[in-house]
């Protein structure tokens, strides 16, 4: 390959660029996906190509194809350049990239067990085996588990001279029970709506233990049927893990991300209220909370060793003891920051056929001292809620709403009776000052989310939340109307 | 370009290649281009070359599906062995009957050389222009300009051969006058049918009428919608219940309704993916043509799309509606139109004595599919209506509310429509949207 990153950055060179970089990426994926005791579908992708990112005549170029072949190296490399130029039509000032240290090397991921080269039936029966399980609630109308598996080699060459290989495996899944009567549908999921995830092998989806949490997600779905609506009201909230971990995605995660600080996601997902007079003043949450960008986390789904500009992963604080105090950075938008700032690592890109943007990497609340039971039993009245059910948050990162699938009321210690239909809202920095309560390390756990999106293309991202449940007070719950009163 | 006889000729090798009793083989191969832009320059040009070849193979009710990006011959015979390898250790799908029979498939004019070959240059210049027109309004642009073609082919063993080539071009901008921002987007297959300086015009126009907005209350108002939130509230419909499968799940709000009022009489909702005023496509990626479907006619709940799976459990026909890969997704509308009315939004606004004027939402999720209760914000231009005048720009908001009950009171229409995404649709003047939050710009 070496003689192919090569060709492309003399090419490049010669034809005028200042900078530029070329990815060659060969990614393969598997999926598997049961339902109702059938199997829905199974899938295998391959993809290979690569990418060439120049900065000619001060400007952005990138252009990219599917065919790893000398030629169209050399006509993709003039392609770039050539959009590059165009680029410089319209251009209020030169690009500047922040200084890095050119890499060399061949890094890999460690896994137990290559999810590739287990059986797919071993998978199948599996989830069949908790798909069973789930169906016997009567009320159960699908029953379904996933499973997912990546396997991705990256080579990044810059003509700044660095030459970085990295191989990264991943695997994951989960099931959910969806019970239906008429006029009501409600779900429960295991681990995590929509799975759990980590840059881990086989054994990761073997610790989960499917087949031994199907009855109960099934029971409790069927339970939501009857269930009262959540009352709409002002009280102390408790989020379990995967729950929080969207909170930290959505409500942190993006509005620290620079790019979209500087206004280049604009049109489309929007920008941030944590501007940059913000920074290290501005109080973004209560003192016991502190989160920070980690992208060296093993295991963790947000985790590689250089990102798609060749810089090193680091851990990087956002928020310490409540005070916003970092973004996620890249080397053009941490330039344009401080001429003295280097880029923390945050660039990574959907493929071969992908521009790398600012994307989180493991974004995570640091665990504190308290147990979920010591919680729980420390509120005497309020909510305690499990799993994502949908999520809503507007374009400054401020206002959002988030539903989850299932509530328990907490009514003097205890946990009480179950709701359906529980929804929260409010306004970013207010819910943070809120938070009180923040479980330990021993309930800490890195939340593996591999569909974040972002970007035009639409660009989807492995990331990781580590998080413990965590406790918030006076939040505003019960916001959809019961169907009944409509 | 690959063209016809080339794509055919390499999903035929496939074909061939295969072992299994029933196949299935896609091809989809094509460039976009895409020119971004924020703070007034370009940040991003992007321009790609791909390709994607499915392949589902089925032995006896196994049904496995593999892809590449590779169109070589080793690379097809290697996913077609792939494809059929997963089927054989697959477990048996008692629900699958066969894979769809070959119908007629009609010609749609769909691809432009222009569009497909639009230049980075071209793009470039048209961003150019379209900023300093923003400019003399005293706003700057944020978006995205994007253009290319896309060459489908879908072969079966059963004797089905579509292909089809398309172009499109896709312009959206968000300008910002100070506190203020307005959008517009514009998208079809060719990039002669929209003005990108008219385009940029009215974003600015309504970001710099959107200046300085007011803080509200949040409650039930009257509103007035553009034709961007309208098209959203018919794409969430489509993803919460105008598929079959979601329907056969018991998860659609359509379950049980067929043939009830589910919203206002002046309430009709069809797909026709042939129909030219949208983004019209021959074939479904099963090969299988589009056929239309009434969804909604007169506020009555009528039909669901169908792609070969779902139609089979019911033993129905496809309507055309696959939404390719494995297919698990389940079918889906792709080409979505509301019958117009008499009015318009200056007619909306005049009637309206106390209200909103909504130009667009916000990323919008769904709260509960059978009540089709949805959540989002407003954005880019949100203004107060007061005794039959918009008087001021106010704060976004966030709504929590039930699709279905606000299209039973939708009381007006207007008589244009706007191609927008996946659906043509009017502006609508509704009421009691409510309003549960707000938001601090």
């Amino acid at each position: 390959m070496r003689d192919l990153t090569e060709r492309a950055l003399d090419k490049i060179t010669d034809l005028g660029a200042t900078y530029g970089d070329i990815r060659i990426v060969r990614r393969k994926s598997e999926s598997v996906q049961v339902k109702n005791g059938k199997v829905e579908s199974l899938t295998s992708e391959e993809e290979e190509g690569f990418g060439i990112r120049v900065i000619a005549d001060g400007a952005w170029g990138f252009a990219c194809s599917m065919m790893i072949e000398p030629e169209e190296i050399d006509r993709v490399a003039e392609l770039a350049i050539r959009v590059a130029k165009a680029s410089a039509l319209v251009q209020q000032s030169p690009v500047r990239l922040s200084p890095v240290e050119p890499a060399e090397g061949s890094f890999e991921f460690e896994v137990l067990k290559d999810p590739f080269e287990v059986p797919v039936e071993d998978k199948i029966d599996l989830l069949l085996d908790a798909d069973s399980i789930m169906r016997q609630i009567p009320e159960v109308r699908v029953s379904q588990g996933t499973m997912e598996f990546w396997h991705t080699e990256s080579i990044f060459a810059s003509t700044e001279g660095s030459y970085i290989r990295q191989v990264k495996t991943e695997s994951g899944g989960g099931i959910e029970a969806m019970a239906a009567s008429e006029g009501e549908v409600q779900k429960r999921s295991y681990p995590a709506a929509g799975g759990d995830f980590a840059a881990r092998g086989y054994e990761f989806v073997e610790s989960m233990d499917l087949v031994g949490n199907a009855e109960r997600i099934a029971r409790e779905a069927a339970d939501l049927l009857v269930a009262p609506q959540c009352p709409s009201d002002t009280r102390t909230l408790i989020l379990e893990g995967s729950m929080l971990a969207l909170q930290v995605h959505e409500s942190c995660g993006h509005p620290s991300e620079l790019d979209r600080v500087f206004g280049t996601e604009a049109s489309y997902a929007g920008t941030s209220f944590l501007t940059p007079d913000k920074l290290s003043n501005f109080k973004y949450g209560s003192d016991i909370v502190n989160i920070a960008a980690d992208a060296t986390c093993l295991g963790g789904l947000g985790s590689f060793f250089y990102d798609d500009e060749g810089v090193p992963a680091q851990k990087v604080d956002l928020v310490r003891e409540g005070l916003f105090v970092g973004y996620l950075t890249s080397r053009e938008t941490a330039a344009q920051l401080d001429d003295d700032t280097y880029s923390n690592g945050a660039m990574r890109a959907d493929g071969w056929n992908r521009i790398p943007l600012i994307r989180m990497t493991n974004i995570n609340l640091e665990p504190g001292d308290w147990s979920l039971d010591e919680m729980i039993e420390d509120t005497r009245e309020g909510l305690y809620t499990e799993a994502v059910a949908s999520w809503s948050i507007d374009d400054k990162r401020l206002n959002f709403e988030f539903a989850t699938e299932v509530a328990w009321e907490i009514k003097d210690g205890s946990l009480g009776q179950m709701f359906k239909n529980p929804t929260y809202t409010g306004i970013t920095p207010e819910f943070w000052a809120s938070c009180d309560a923040i479980a330990s390390q021993e309930e800490w756990h890195i939340w593996g989310v591999p569909n974040c999106g972002k970007g035009e293309p639409v660009q989807t991202a492995h990331v990781g939340h580590g998080v413990a449940p965590a406790r918030f007070q006076n939040v505003r719950v019960g916001v959809v109307e019961s169907q009944d009163t409509d | 370009m690959l063209g016809r006889v080339k794509a055919l000729e390499i999903l035929g090798n496939a074909l061939e290649h295969s072992t299994a009793d029933q196949t299935m083989v896609t091809l989809t191969i094509g460039e976009s281009s895409l020119t971004r832009f924020a703070n007034s320059q370009i940040h991003q040009n992007v321009s790609e070359f791909n390709a994607v070849l499915g392949v589902k193979a089925v032995v006896g009710k196994r049904i496995g599906y593999a892809t590449t990006n590779k169109v070589t011959n080793d690379a097809v015979k290697s996913v077609v062995e792939r494809a059929v390898s997963f089927a054989k250790h697959s477990e048996e799908n008692s629900d699958f009957v066969s894979l769809p029979h070959p119908k007629p498939i009609k010609e749609i004019p769909a691809f432009d050389e222009q569009t497909a070959t639009y230049s980075p240059e071209e793009r470039a210049r048209a961003v150019q222009d379209m900023l300093a027109e923003a400019s003399k309004l005293g706003a700057s642009g944020a978006g995205s300009f994007s253009t290319g073609y896309e060459e489908s082919a879908v072969m079966n063993s059963l004797g089905i051969r579509a292909y089809e080539a398309i172009s499109l071009a896709s312009l959206t901008t968000v300008m910002t006058c100070d506190s203020g921002s307005g959008y517009a987007d514009r998208i079809s297959e060719r990039v002669g049918d929209f003005d990108p300086l008219e385009t940029a015009i009215e974003a600015a126009q309504r970001s710099v009428d959107a200046r300085n907005p007011q803080p509200i209350e949040a409650g039930e108002y009257d509103v007035v919608l553009l034709p961007y939130a309208v098209a959203e509230m018919l794409d969430f419909l489509a993803y919460m219940g105008f598929g079959a499968l979601a329907v056969q799940e018991g998860r659609s709000f359509m379950c049980g309704k067929f043939g009830q009022q589910i919203t206002g009489e002046n309430i009709t909702i069809w797909d026709d993916g042939l129909d030219p005023r949208g983004l019209p496509r021959p074939f479904d990626p099963e090969g299988v043509p589009k056929q239309r479907v009434d969804l909604i006619v007169n506020g009555k709940a009528n039909a669901v799309v169908y792609d070969s799976y779902t139609a089979h459990r019911e033993e129905k026909e496809s309507t055309g509606h696959a939404t390719g890969g494995s297919g698990s997704f389940g079918p889906y509308p792709t080409n979505m139109f509301m019958s117009p009315g008499d009015s318009s939004v200056d007619e909306m606004i005049a009637t309206t004595k106390t209200g909103l004027l909504v130009t667009r939402f916000h990323y919008v999720n769904v709260i509960h599919p059978i009540l089709t209760t949805i959540t989002g914000m407003t954005r880019d231009g949100t203004f107060l209506i007061e005794n039959g005048k918009v008087t001021k720009p106010v704060r976004n908001l966030r709504f929590t509310d039930n699709i279905l009950e606000r299209l039973s009171n939708t009381v007006m229409i207007s008589k244009e429509t706007k191609r927008e995404g996946i659906a043509v649709v009017p502006a609508i003047k509704v009421r009691g949207f409510r309003f549960t939050g707000v938001t601090e710009f």
